[in-house]
């Protein structure tokens, strides 16, 4: 066992300066498998990691394994937007969304990791009166819900964020937008480094390179996992494995009322400083913000076929671009950079799965489709509570499996369309 | 100075330009790098974390360092490649990154302050206190960046080409020409892309004494080959035209650039095309790149790849040094001091890490009498803004030869461009003799061939291009197109590793690997220490590879170091994922002609003229435009719409209804289908009357409303909202054809064929009365939701009364291009009773007002026909029907679901806001809220506020008080009826 | 983006069409003796295959014809393209190099040959 000497400050990095950086610890260990652990979680992105270390800060159970196919964070964690905010339509959405961005706002202390998390305010901005109509429902309920929200019209959008088009005369005018402060972006790979240090600091093994083949149950009970490097047991197993949940979920005979999408994202060269807030327009799907280092980070909306090969088509890129360079001509004459395909998970109600199943010891983690970096302290936080007690936190309750049959959805989708 | 070899360049042509203030001269083919290396500039920019001075090291796409700010105003463009910019007259350029000036960069002190950021230094620091974090990042932002977006609409603009082919061609080196001319001699449709200006790829760089191909220099055999393939019909030649992306199925993109053909300050000019190419097959000849050596201060300026030196001394004509030396670990580089030998240029030493130098090239330059170090390394540099002097020793041994040399031609090997390769989804194998990944199976319709595909010398490039080629285009029979040609064979030395130079010192040094974002073999060592084995962890931790070259120069490298750091085999390190674009795309270019504006169609009704006309203010639909109001002179919005509101109750409004969608539905079993997709009973629904229905999903969630007409016995006219039109088709064609085959049911959408015009009020039936003067009006012989098929001026329409606003109401559907004569015709005979044109918000207020509902804002996607109170369309005597299974589960049987309700506020005076919340009590915050208002509006018609809203419980609640807490206030309401006018029926059906 | 061979059109570009999903799922015939969970089984639970997938896609700008779709998910291989109410056609895909479904070429973020 390496015992990390010290935490990271800047009193660290001078002294590490001296000796040329040649003794900092490793941030996680490369363990040794044990035969059998208290818990094991499929999946080491975000919310895996989170979940372990939240099962052995509050829970007190530390004999875990976080077991990942690939390297920890490569998953969706490692090629999201990086949008955080919590300004959902539903109670129950918002309540553990929120849960969530208030974890957010202190993970680089409680990590001792600079996550960066850059209360940048997010915009999501109305084209047309269905769309005003419905951001002002979310408005009042996330006000009603304790969740900081504004509204702002259109010369306030214009205020707020001087390098958007309001010009009345686009095809997809600003009509106004809600505004969360609080929200915001992170570095989306120190996320997962900096549970992942945590975790292991708490004794948790991260096992990389370790593809799950198989669930191993008995009457009903679940008793381990076959891997590629063996066999591992424990009673306890937590699925996180995004794009791949059905995958893993039919090893155990499960179906889940998934379908895995491809999911495009994009950024640019780095510019100095040229938008200081997040902007998302839902009805022409296109998502902007700037990271720290200047990149323009452009999301797309997922392509309309199931498929796990991680590329989609060009077209779905192309619209956004178009939204992109009408709602900010300035971008016009910059340039993409790096593009890349994320496989997102999608419930028929747009909310996420954060479940107990029919097998004893099996729970599932997933559905999270394109939302789901922004909820990973929260995901974590709930699940770890599920897969410990074996039953839901009162915030992750009304995400339950059951909810297809009895018909009881989160519907984050919002009326598609108005229909007059 | 130019030297006479030269042959890129047009001599006679010179070309005026200004980089950072100052006025220099370049020729005609010259790139803004020749130019300005010709004009003895070396300095070209500071780097991202320490601004440390840099050069230019590469001639191509892979520069890490030549990045310039390209023109000004709205015609500036951040983060151009000087290697790639080609020179045109008045071109501007700035250096980026600096300040205040490219000499003095106050930034620099970060060079000094490096041994603090090592990598991921930040994610170690500003944490405390957490609130300065906002601070610390206001900083770290300015620090960051690089050039600078524009600050104006772009001037120009862009196209997108759409191309199919038999054959695509990339790059055109000799293999490129070659398998072009093979192609087109096998009668295919061959499109030859080159990334340059100019074609010939590695025939750019190469002197033309040696090499030859036949008896001919490579630049007389590209120009006969060039001939041949411009006469050709079959085969497409461009340049400037990268490709970067390889997608599904032969689908490839490509961005020309015109920059260089428009010229200066030129608006509105096309400046970038983007082409979309569909290929049966695609032949990858995209040449290799070569490698920096990894050694302490090696990003110097003056420090350049040696192929690239020769490219500028053998094409351009530029003489780059005069003290130079080489330094390598393989047999290309000394072709590079053969090239300055020719040009009467010494070279002071060439040091290599070998011990065994045994090719062909070192013996020519040994006898040459060239001084060569052989199992040396060059330890370290020196010189702030260009090189002063390197430093030689012998590896073991601590004896360093310190001397002076103004340029430093470098190589550490050659990396096959196997980005396109890998994007369409083939693996690579890493070949362990020259270090490098080359292409292994293809997963698509694709070969490579030439340098690309790891064969580096001539002889065997044509050889392999000869048969490859033609065994790839060879569908059945083998038939061997083009010429044999043939070169000198060159025996090559072997190559030997140097990841890392003087690896002991490692962490004492900047060995840079990527040099834009300042990584250094340091930073690599750190990042593993720490734990980040996977080559993606160490790619994201230290940002190698993440610059805006991609890492062309610096990923394998990396992998290089790693594996020597940790003895793993690069083959079992992999590589990261080779990302499109190859290079970066303008955003501008991806939008194409829609760059201003963009597309979606904007549909418009038969009347929309007269709405423009008329002063209408429009409202977005889907993709419709309608009237949203009709402001008078000097009116509000709210004015407008109580007169139209008014107007219309009172005595006559007409609407334009020609958006809602029309489905026109034959054949044996409509009843059967619409019995099936609706919630109630079609099949007792005689000829000529009407029928209102409501079209769920399987979910039992409302998704459609709509009133369906009997036209005949087997033919109904079916309306939809103006949204849904679209889906509701698609789904309908959808259980016809994959569920229900049996039924024979014709749909055909005839939306656009029909205007519609809509008449209510009490006063509709003096209008249709006059228009058809010979027809019975009364409610007796047309009845309230029956129809009838008249004649206007020997032009059939379909009449309906039906009602949208609980007057009496009659809807004229007329053919299109009649639809704007009886508009006009309605109002002329209209304006005794005051006809009122009203719009979608006079429209929702007279619906609203009779509790009337609109699906997508009394519906979300979470509302049952029963949550809205309509139980009675909900037929419990059909077996099955859409949607029907759901309605019993066990949510959805639920007695406090939200249901539809009418909301009174107690203050009439106050129109409440929709999407306002509903609350019992109010409470600290999360406040427990039971519903919301849906639509809300002011009646001019009852002189108060009315409001619909969907709440908990709701139809039992009429009378309960609920509270709406705004931001400043709250307002008390009164659950109601949601039926605020004519609850009996009693205009609707006069 | 994939070319698809509509069965009544010819071979088209991906953009002219729409996915409908995972096919052969027939609606019950039976819906009033079917629990809440069977209900939830035809209405939301999917295969979500990663590998061979059969699918329904309709020329939703063309024709306007729905038919069913054998594809790769792995790879977005298109394997077979049949007409509503045949029987799918059998099929092997490209053979998984590992459990969870990664074939060995033309799928993920792979770039090199694995061992």
């Amino acid at each position: 066992m390496i015992k990390r000497s010290k935490k990271y400050s800047v009193f660290s990095l001078v002294k590490n300066a001296m000796s040329y950086h040649e003794n900092w610890q490793p941030a996680w260990r490369n363990p040794e498998i044990k035969k059998e652990y208290d818990a094991i979680i499929v999946g080491g992105g975000g919310h895996g990691l989170t979940t372990a270390f939240y099962l052995a800060k509050n829970h007190g159970i530390k004999n875990i394994a976080v077991v990942e196919k690939g390297w920890i964070g490569g998953g969706n964690t490692g090629r999201n937007t990086t949008i955080i905010r919590s300004n959902y339509l539903w109670d129950q959405s918002a309540a553990i969304y929120d849960h969530a961005l208030k974890l957010w706002e202190g993970m680089s202390q409680e990590l001792n990791y600079n996550v960066m998390f850059s209360q940048r305010g997010v915009m999501n901005v109305a084209h047309n009166l269905h769309d005003v109509r419905e951001l002002k429902r979310r408005w009042h309920a996330n006000r009603l819900n304790g969740i900081d929200c504004e509204w702002l019209n259109t010369e306030e959008v214009k205020k707020f964020c001087p390098v958007i088009n309001t010009s009345p005369n686009i095809r997809y005018p600003v009509l106004g937008a809600t505004l969360q402060r609080r929200a915001g972006t992170a570095r989306h790979d120190a996320v997962a480094w900096g549970y992942a240090r945590a975790a292991d600091e708490m004794g948790v093994d991260i096992i990389q390179n370790c593809e799950v083949t198989g669930i191993n149950m008995s009457n009903g009970n679940v008793t381990g996992i076959e891997t590629s490097k063996g066999i591992i047991n424990s009673k306890k197993i937590g699925i996180v494995a995004a794009g791949h949940s059905s995958v893993i979920a039919k090893m155990a005979g499960i179906k889940l009322p998934l379908e895995s999408r491809p999911l495009q994202a994009l950024v640019s060269e780095p510019v100095k400083p040229v938008i200081d807030t997040v902007v998302m327009s839902n009805t022409i799907h296109a998502y902007v913000s700037q990271s720290d280092k200047g990149e323009l980070v452009i999301g797309a909306g997922t392509d309309g076929y199931n498929s796990y090969s991680q590329r989609g088509g060009f077209n779905i890129v192309e619209d956004t671009i178009m939204a992109i360079v009408e709602l900010f001509p300035l971008f016009s004459r910059m340039k993409m950079l790096r593009h890349w395909g994320g496989i997102v998970d999608i419930c028929p109600d747009a909310s996420p799965i954060i479940s107990k199943t029919h097998v004893n010891g099996l729970y599932f983690n997933c559905g999270w489709g394109t939302g789901g970096f922004k909820a990973t302290p929260g995901s974590g936080w709930v699940f770890a509570h599920t897969i410990a007690n074996d039953q839901p936190h009162a915030l992750n309750a009304p995400f339950s499996i059951n909810r297809f049959s009895s018909g009881e959805l989160v519907d984050e989708h919002g009326a598609a369309a108005v229909a007059h | 100075m130019r030297l006479q070899n030269n042959k890129n360049l047009n001599q006679t042509k010179k070309i005026g330009f200004t980089f950072d203030g100052k006025k220099y001269y370049g020729l005609e083919g010259d790139t803004l790098a020749s130019a300005l290396l010709s004009n003895s500039v070396h300095l070209f920019g500071r780097s991202f974390k320490y601004h440390r001075p840099r050069g230019i090291i590469s001639a191509g796409c892979e520069e890490p360092n030549g990045i310039v700010q390209l023109e000004v105003n709205e015609f500036t463009e951040p983060n151009r490649r000087a290697t790639e910019v080609v020179l045109y007259e008045g071109l501007v350029a700035k250096s980026q990154n600096r300040w205040p000036s490219l000499n003095y960069d106050l930034g620099a002190i970060n060079d000094l302050l490096s041994p603090f950021f090592p990598a991921g230094f930040y994610y170690k620091t500003f944490m405390w206190p957490p609130k300065f974090w906002k601070t610390y990042e206001y900083f770290i932002r300015r620090a960051a960046g690089l050039g600078h977006a524009p600050k104006k609409d772009d001037p120009h603009k862009y196209e997108h080409y759409h191309y199919h082919c038999d054959t695509l061609i990339v790059g055109s080196g000799v293999s490129g020409l070659y398998a072009a001319k093979i192609a087109a001699a096998k009668n295919l449709k061959v499109l030859l892309v080159e990334q340059e200006d100019q074609v010939g790829g590695a025939i750019l760089s190469s002197n033309d004494y040696e090499n030859k191909i036949n008896t001919n220099s490579q630049t007389e055999w590209k120009k006969t080959i060039l001939d041949e393939l411009n006469n050709l019909q079959n085969v497409k030649i461009i340049t400037s035209t990268t490709l970067f992306a390889y997608m599904h199925y032969n689908y490839l993109l490509a961005i020309q650039d015109l920059q260089p053909n428009i010229g200066k300050d030129k608006k509105n000019s096309v400046r970038q095309i983007i082409w979309k190419i569909r290929a049966k097959k695609v032949i990858l000849a995209t040449g290799s790149i070569e490698r920096p050596l990894t050694f302490n201060n090696n990003d110097r300026p003056g420090i350049m790849l040696a192929n690239s030196a020769s490219k500028y001394l053998n094409g351009y004509g530029v003489n780059l040094g005069e003290k130079i030396v080489i330094f390598t670990n393989n047999d290309s580089a000394y072709q590079t001091a053969i090239d300055f030998h020719h040009n009467n240029i010494d070279i002071t030493a060439v040091v290599d890490v070998r011990n065994n130098i045994e090719g062909d090239l070192p013996k020519i330059v040994k006898k040459l009498g060239i001084k060569i170090y052989s199992g040396s390394i060059i330890s370290n540099t020196t010189g702030r803004r260009k090189i002063k002097t390197a430093h030689i020793k012998k590896i073991n041994d601590n004896n360093v030869e310190i001397i002076n040399c103004d340029l430093l031609c470098m190589s550490g090997g050659w990396s096959p461009t196997v980005h396109l390769f890998t994007q369409s989804r083939g693996k690579l194998k890493f070949r362990d003799e020259d270090s490098c990944f080359v292409p292994d199976q293809a997963h698509q319709k694709t070969i490579s061939i030439g340098a690309c595909n790891g064969t580096f010398d001539l002889k065997n490039i044509l050889k392999e291009t000869y048969t490859s080629v033609n065994d790839f285009l060879n569908e059945e029979e083998k038939i061997l197109d083009g010429e044999l040609y043939d070169a000198e064979r060159i025996n090559i030395g072997k190559q030997e590793n140097a990841w890392i130079v003087n690896k002991e010192n490692i962490s004492k040094s900047k060995m840079f690997v990527d040099f834009q974002n300042d990584v250094t073999a340091k930073d690599i060592k750190t990042a593993l220490s720490e734990g980040f084995r996977s080559i993606e962890h160490v790619k994201r931790y230290t940002t190698n590879g993440m610059a805006t070259d991609q890492g062309k120069t610096s990923n394998v490298n990396a992998l290089g170091i790693i594996s020597e750091l940790t003895g793993q085999d690069i083959s079992h390190l992999g590589t990261t994922t080779f990302r499109l674009p190859y290079t970066p795309v303008t955003f501008g270019a991806m939008a194409g002609r829609f760059v201003k504006e963009f597309f979606d169609i904007e549909r418009k009704t038969p009347m929309h003229s007269w709405h423009v006309n008329n002063n209408a203010l429009f409202e977005d639909v889907g993709q419709w435009k309608r009237s949203w109001y009709y402001p008078k002179k000097n009116e509000t919005m709210d004015e407008a719409v109580n007169r139209e509101v008014k107007a219309t109750r009172d005595s006559l409004g007409i609407l334009d209804a020609s958006t809602l969608g029309k489905i026109d539905l034959k054949g044996r079993d409509v009843s059967e289908f619409l019995n099936r997709i609706y919630t109630n009973a079609w099949s007792k629904l005689a000829v000529g009357k009407c029928r209102y229905g409501i079209m769920l999903g399987d979910d039992g969630m409302v998704i459609d409303d709509g009133v369906t007409t009997r036209l005949g016995d087997h033919h109904y006219l079916m309306t939809t909202t103006t949204g849904n039109a679209a889906s509701v088709m698609s789904k309908l064609e959808d259980w016809l054809q994959t569920e229900w085959p049996e039924l024979e049911v014709y749909l055909t959408s005839v939306t656009e064929q029909f205007g519609t015009i809509s008449l209510n009020g009490p006063n509709s039936r003096k209008i249709v009365e006059l228009l058809f003067p010979d027809q019975d009006f009364s409610s007796e012989t047309f009845p309230h939701m029956s129809f009838k098929n008249l004649e206007i001026d020997k032009v059939s329409c379909r009449v309906m009364r039906i009602s949208f606003t609980g007057e009496i109401c009659y809807e004229i559907n007329i053919p299109a291009s009649y639809a704007l004569s009886l508009w006009n015709k309605c109002i002329e005979l209209g304006k005794n009773f005051n006809i009122t044109p009203y719009g979608t918000e006079a429209m929702h207020v007279l619906r609203a007002e009779k509790g009337y509902i609109i699906v997508g804002q009394e519906t979300d996607g979470s509302v049952t026909p029963v949550d809205l109170d309509m139980n009675w369309i909900v037929s419990k005597k059909k077996y099955d029907f859409i949607g029907k299974r759901a309605l019993i589960r066990s949510d959805t049987v639920k007695e406090d679901r939200k249901q539809l309700v009418g909301i009174l506020t107690v203050d009439p005076s106050i129109v409440l806001e929709e999407g306002s919340q509903l609350v019992e009590v109010e409470t600290s915050l999360p406040m427990p809220m039971v519903g919301h208002i849906t639509s809300s509006y002011y009646s001019p018609n009852l002189g108060r506020s009315i409001a619909l809203a969907l709440v908990k419980s709701g139809t039992k609640k009429k009378g309960v008080k609920l509270i709406v807490p705004t931001v400043n206030t709250s307002v008390e309401v009164e659950i109601t009826n949601p039926v605020f006018i004519d609850p009996k029926n009693e205009r609707l059906l006069a | 983006m994939l070319l698809i061979n509509c069965p009544y059109c010819g071979e088209r570009e991906q953009e002219e069409f729409t996915c409908g999903g995972e096919a052969h799922i027939e609606r019950p015939k039976n819906p009033p003796d079917l629990s809440d969970d069977q209900w939830a089984d035809y209405l939301f639970l999917r295969q979500n295959t990663k590998g061979l997938q059969y699918e329904r896609w309709n020329h939703s700008f063309g024709c306007r014809q729905w038919f069913n779709v054998a594809r790769n998910t792995a790879t977005d291989e298109i394997l077979a393209i049949y007409k509503i109410g045949e029987k799918p056609p059998p099929l092997e895909s490209n053979e998984p190099l590992t459990p969870s479904g990664e074939p060995h070429i033309g799928s993920g973020n792979f770039s090199t040959s694995k061992k």
